[in-house]
This record gives structure tokens, C-alpha cells and sequence, in this order.
């Protein structure tokens, strides 16, 4: 018996890339529970896995879809989105899951995210919000709150941060919830719910940046964010989204938007089947 | 005419450019268009809204080129023949996303109805300004196909021409026509859809374990899966190796995807090069013309040869790769070479490169008003 048998074999090693790893995040880095919690979710549904197509942007979160072992696709910063719209309306069989982070989503791609939840696109976004971007070394996001320091506001952050779920649930978003890396059965329920909902759909996974962004704001160490994280959520029901701004001692979390609204594919599939038969209606007169 | 279920217009119709460009578009099999509205292209994505859901297939209106051309690669790596068209200032916006596609070898069609720049220009107005981007416009060592239409007719062949390009060589194909040839009307032949020659992409042929998808076939074009084929892959901007796994330091990696990129071209030129030439055999002065101008120079070449000017004409179909060894060789028999382009020397630059030292000289011409074959005609005379 060689040393491999021996090996004890991760429960979800088969959803990822084993040949792709060690993974390139930081010790303590919130992206490791984000995709964790995301293949539980598979895991738990027994999704058909060549079904699946996991598209990210880039930035440290954005090697996710590298890791995961779908057909996947890394593409260029801010376009994740757009990309995934394409893959959706060419082949309405496949689950389209976005993951990447807030930089990503909500400066370069921001026009693509609330376009996308405008036209109810069935697409998947989880966001790893870390409040920065940790990529390139910390610099300050849409995300960043007021005050902060980073390595582009080094006299502290000037500019008012998004508020991700409300901005979601204002373009049109059927699914909204934001989670912290703490509440890891909540977001893995979460990501269920989305990944069976018909739809545009965001998850907020607030995560920690221990060697950037937390660091440089002396948040402390992984484990002390974490039980910041603790400390300061506050989980209700269909919160009012746009109260639910994330301030030093209040994290809203929980669902905040959970509709139904036909979605883009099958409106677009329904128009599609009507010309059609309105065609061969004509041509049969 | 648009009251139709059929995605091959079998026929004898009168057209725009545009038109005839979707309908190309249609015919080669594309079943997917994502765009946002610009003049002169316009037209097309009208016809594609209008045309797409009556034969199944999909439009989508995005919310600006950027994503016009990410939903497009998506669309390609989902199984679809997919395009989008434009005009400069969209183009601009493309860049990053050419890139994108060039790395990922995304087969997909750009067409670019270009019309007078810098910046917002002359919207309703023809230009030939955006050639040079078409190559060079995204960052990074690449190479690209560039098409270049001269009449309607052309906008329907050469559309089918570049998405069977596109899909022989996993590349991004462009069509680099003009504001004239995008408006102007002319008689089109649609021919049966059994005579029309449509290249798909080849697949993989071994089974999902086995498969890398950029490992290259002797041809240098890596056999594509498409997603929820059961082959789970994935493809990155990022250098990566033959299995998609990205290498962001390795330098024999870098080396060899890029040299691979380029050459799954450069090795191919003789295939993929088409031009016209028009009485070269024995021509002292001849005009190498692409597009608009490419009409007034056969004109002019005519004519010239009724006063006795011993003219000919290389017309460039094909643009990029750059025909540099055919204009070489047909340098070395003519005394002078004319280039008529509608903006203020690009195409001639590389005409200058190949032909060495047989004198070049450019008729440039920008605004409204194509050249006219007396013009093209006067310069052969101070040649
Ligand atoms: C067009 C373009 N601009 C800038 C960059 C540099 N860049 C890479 S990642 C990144 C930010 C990523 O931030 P975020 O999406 O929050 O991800 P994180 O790294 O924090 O996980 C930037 C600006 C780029 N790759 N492309
Ligand atoms: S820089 Fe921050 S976000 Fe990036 S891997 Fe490290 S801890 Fe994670
Ligand atoms: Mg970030």
C-alpha cells in the first residue's frame, strides 16, 4: 500500500480540479468557504455536474472558475456577466454560475450586472465582497466603505459604497441575499435556493481579505474578522434592502429579495415559438 | 420578403450591404447576435432582430459593444455560430474582448461598417480608418482574418466566407466594409442552400479525459468542445497550457501559445488569401484597392488601358493576413504601385513593406466623396 491509499479523499474532491491546486488565495482567505459552500451546494442537489458552467471574472476570486470541475470559463476583468448571457441564451439546459468579486462586478462591470438583472437574465451571481481589490494589492472598490484606508486612499476613503443587495433588488433582481463567511449553512441554502430559482439571482458573500484589506484597516487576523463578522450580523427576513447598509457594527444579513418573474430565456423562447407560428400560419394560407 | 421561415433566401434579390450581410450571416448558420445599434451597421442588427427568432435562432440587444462581444464568445463556446456588427467607435470598445477571443480561440464574426473617425466623426460617412486597429487593436501579439467587401453581392459571400474561416481556424473573423458598400443597393444571388459551402468546427474525437482543449492538431487548430458537451474544460484569458491551466510565468509556455496563435495563420496564408487581379501580366502601374475604393481603381484601370497605360489592378478580398509575398512578386515586373485608401495612408504602409524599392504613393481621400477612376487614372500618369 502506497502513501495515496492512505490518503484520506476531501468529500468534495470530485467537483474540483485536484491537478490545479494548491489554489493561489491567501491563508485565511474567505474565497476557500465561498467556494466550498458553493460545491456543498452541488453536492447536496446532485446536479448533473456537465450541466454546469462556472464563469468568472478577474481578480483573486476570479480563479475560481478555474478550480471547479465544470466546463468553466476565466474571462476578461468586469466581463463575467455579459459572457454568461451568451452562454445561457445559446443553451437554455446549462446552470450558469457566476462567481467573482466586487471590483469585478461593480466598478468595470457594473453596467453589466444591473443590465443583466434588468432583463432577468437566469444567471447566478455569487460576489465575493471583500470591501477591496485584493488582486492588484488593495486598492479601494465600490465597496470600500467611507473611511477606509487603502492603498488609493491612503488619507481614507472619500467615496460612498455601494449597497449590492439593494442595487440588485432596485434592477430587477429575483433573488437577493447577503451572507458573511461565517453563516456557511445559510449561503450554502442560499445558493441552493438560487441554483432552482428561475432567474436573475445575487449572493453577497462578505469575506475576509486577512493579507490586504483587513490587514491595512487592522480588522485583525482571519479569526478576528470572523468574530467580528459574528458579533455584528443581524439575520432578518425580507429586510428593506435599502436600509440594509453595512456599517463597522451592523452587517444585515439574510434574504432580501425573493420573487418570481418570468425570466429573459423563457420570454425570449415563448416570442420565438409565437413568430413561428405565426409564420406557418401565414404560409399554410 | 422578411415574411420568412427559411434561413437561406434562395434567389435573386435587390439589397443593402447590410441586408446582404445578415443575410450571409444566416446562411453560413449563425443563431446568434448580440449588438448595440451604431450607424451604418444598424441595418444589420434590424435584419438579424427581425430574421432570428422566425429560423429559431437568437438577437439580443446588449448594453454597449463591450458586452456585445463577451455575450458573443459565450454564445461561441455554448455551440452557437455567433457575430455581432458595429462601427468604429463600437470597435474601440471591442479591443479587450478580441483579445479575449483570440486567447480563448473563440470562432465568431466582427463586422465593422466603418465610417469617418477619430472619435465620433462622420457617423453617415465612409471611411477605410479602422484597418489598422482591425489588427492591431487589442493588446498582445495576435493575428486576425480581415475580409474587405466591394459590392453587395460581396456582403453576402464574404460573410459566409468569414464565419467558415472563423470556424476553421477558432479565430475571430473580421468584415471590414465602408459606410457605401454598408447602403448602397444592388442586385444579390442567393444561391440554393445545398450549393452553399458551410464549414463547422472540428470536434474532439477522443473522450473527455482524454481531451485538452488546446492541444493543437498538425493544422495548430485545437478540436473544440462546447459546454455541456460533457467534456468539463476550461478556457482562460490568462496564458495557459494544452489543458487550459493557466501559466502566468512560465516563458516556454508563453512562447509557445502565442507562436501558435500567430501561426495557425501565418502557416495557413495561402489558403486563406484571396484577392482579384485584374490584366497584372503585363503592368507597368499597378493599384492594389480593397473595398470602395477598390470599384473606382477597376475603372481606372480600364480606362487607363484604352489611352495605352499598361495598368492592373490587385484587388484585396483578404486584407489580413497581408497578401506581403503576392504584392512582392508583383513589385519586382511593375514600375509603380497606387494605392487609393479612404482615410490617410494605413493599407499602403504594408504595400511600402513588400514592395521595397518600387516607389508607392497613396491617394488618400476622406469625407463623402469616394475616389473617382480619373483621379486614380491622373496618378498613374505622374507615376
Ligand atoms: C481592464 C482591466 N483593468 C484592470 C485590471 C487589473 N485588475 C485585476 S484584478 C482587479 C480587481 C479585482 O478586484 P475584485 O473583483 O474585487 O476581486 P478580488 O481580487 O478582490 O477578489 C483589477 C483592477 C485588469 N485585469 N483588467
Ligand atoms: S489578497 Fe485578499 S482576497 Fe486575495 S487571496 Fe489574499 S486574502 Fe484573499
Ligand atoms: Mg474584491
Amino acid at each position: 500500500m502506497n502513501n495515496k491509499d492512505l490518503m484520506l479523499q476531501h468529500p468534495l474532491a470530485k467537483y474540483l480540479r485536484q491537478e490545479r491546486m494548491p489554489h493561489i488565495w491567501c491563508e485565511g482567505c474567505g474565497n476557500g468557504i465561498l467556494l466550498n459552500s458553493f460545491l456543498e451546494a452541488l453536492d447536496e442537489l446532485q446536479l448533473d455536474l456537465d450541466n454546469i458552467v462556472v464563469i468568472s471574472g478577474i481578480g483573486c476570486i476570479g480563479r475560481a472558475a478555474g478550480y471547479v470541475n465544470v466546463d468553466s470559463f476565466h474571462t476578461t476583468h468586469g466581463r463575467a456577466i455579459p459572457f454568461a448571457t451568451g452562454v445561457k441564451l445559446a443553451n437554455p439546459q446549462l446552470k450558469v454560475v457566476v462567481i467573482s468579486g466586487d471590483g469585478d462586478l461593480f466598478a468595470i462591470g457594473g453596467n453589466h450586472f444591473i443590465h443583466a438583472a434588468r432583463r432577468n437574465v437566469d444567471i447566478k451571481v455569487i460576489c465575493a465582497n471583500n470591501f477591496n481589490y485584493g488582486m492588484t494589492g488593495g486598492q479601494y472598490g465600490p465597496t470600500t466603505p467611507l473611511e477606509a484606508w487603502t492603498t488609493t486612499t491612503p488619507y481614507g476613503n472619500i467615496e460612498h459604497p455601494f449597497n449590492l443587495v439593494h442595487l440588485a433588488a432596485a434592477s430587477g433582481a429575483v433573488y437577493a441575499a447577503r451572507w458573511t463567511t461565517l453563516q456557511v449553512r445559510r449561503l450554502k441554502a442560499s445558493i441552493k435556493k438560487a441554483l432552482q430559482k428561475e432567474g436573475f439571482s445575487l449572493i453577497e458573500v462578505i469575506s475576509p481579505c486577512p493579507e490586504i484589506y483587513d490587514r491595512y484597516n487592522k480588522l485583525g487576523t482571519a479569526v478576528e474578522v470572523m468574530k467580528w463578522f459574528k458579533l455584528v450580523s443581524e439575520v432578518h427576513k425580507a429586510y428593506d434592502p435599502a436600509k440594509a447598509v453595512i456599517t463597522k457594527n451592523r452587517i444585515i444579513i439574510g434574504e432580501f429579495v425573493d420573487i418570481e418573474k418570468p425570466s429573459y430565456g423563457r420570454l425570449l423562447r415563448e416570442m420565438t415559438a409565437q413568430v413561428k407560428e405565426d409564420l406557418e400560419g401565414e404560409n399554410t394560407k | 420578403m422578411a415574411k420568412n421561415n427559411k434561413a437561406v433566401l434562395t434567389g435573386t434579390h435587390f439589397l443593402s450591404g447590410d441586408l446582404a450581410c445578415a443575410e450571409g450571416a444566416l446562411a453560413a448558420g449563425c443563431r446568434f447576435f448580440g449588438g448595440y445599434p451604431i450607424t451604418p451597421a444598424t441595418e444589420i442588427a434590424e435584419r438579424m432582430a427581425r430574421r432570428l427568432p422566425q429560423i429559431g435562432g437568437i438577437y439580443i440587444q446588449m448594453e454597449d459593444e463591450i458586452a456585445s462581444i463577451a455575450a458573443v464568445i459565450g454564445a461561441s463556446y455554448a455551440g452557437k455560430k455567433a457575430m455581432t456588427a458595429t462601427s468604429g467607435p463600437g470597435f474601440s470598445l471591442m479591443q479587450e474582448n478580441i483579445g479575449l477571443a483570440v486567447m480563448t480561440e473563440a470562432p465568431l464574426v466582427i463586422v465593422d461598417i466603418m465610417r469617418g473617425g477619430p472619435s465620433t466623426g462622420q457617423p453617415t460617412m465612409p471611411g477605410q480608418q479602422d484597418v489598422m486597429q482591425a489588427k492591431w487593436g487589442s493588446h498582445g501579439d495576435y493575428e486576425i482574418i480581415a475580409l474587405a467587401p466591394s459590392s453587395v453581392q460581396e456582403m453576402f459571400d464574404l460573410t459566409i466566407e468569414c464565419f467558415n474561416l472563423a470556424e476553421t481556424f477558432r479565430v475571430p473573423v473580421m468584415l471590414l466594409a465602408d459606410e457605401i458598400i454598408g447602403h448602397m443597393w444592388e442586385r444579390v444571388e442567393i444561391p440554393p442552400s445545398n450549393e452553399i459551402t458551410i464549414i463547422n468546427r472540428k470536434k474532439p474525437v477522443v473522450p473527455p479525459r482524454e481531451y485538452h482543449p488546446f492541444q493543437p492538431d498538425d493544422d495548430l487548430v485545437p478540436p473544440m468542445a462546447c459546454f455541456g458537451e460533457g467534456y468539463r474544460f476550461h478556457a482562460t484569458g490568462l496564458t495557459h497550457d494544452e489543458k487550459g491551466a493557466p501559466k502566468t510565468v512560465s516563458i516556454p509556455e508563453q512562447t509557445k501559445l502565442v507562436k501558435r496563435l500567430c501561426g495557425k495563420i501565418r502557416t495557413n496564408t495561402d489558403t486563406i488569401i484571396q484577392v482579384k487581379e485584374v490584366t497584372l501580366e503585363d503592368a507597368d502601374v499597378v493599384v492594389v484597392a480593397y473595398g470602395i475604393a477598390s470599384r473606382a481603381a477597376l475603372s481606372a484601370v480600364r480606362k487607363a488601358r484604352t489611352q495605352g497605360i499598361k495598368a492592373g489592378l490587385l484587388r484585396l478580398i483578404t486584407i489580413w493576413p497581408f497578401p506581403e509575398k503576392l504584392v512582392a512578386q508583383i513589385a519586382e515586373q511593375a514600375k509603380a504601385i497606387i494605392v487609393p485608401e479612404m482615410n490617410c495612408g494605413q493599407l499602403v504602409r504594408e504595400v511600402e513593406r513588400a514592395a521595397k524599392t518600387t516607389p508607392v504613393s497613396l491617394l488618400s481621400k476622406l469625407g463623402e466623396e469616394p475616389h473617382r477612376p480619373s483621379e486614380i487614372v491622373e496618378a498613374m500618369r505622374r507615376m
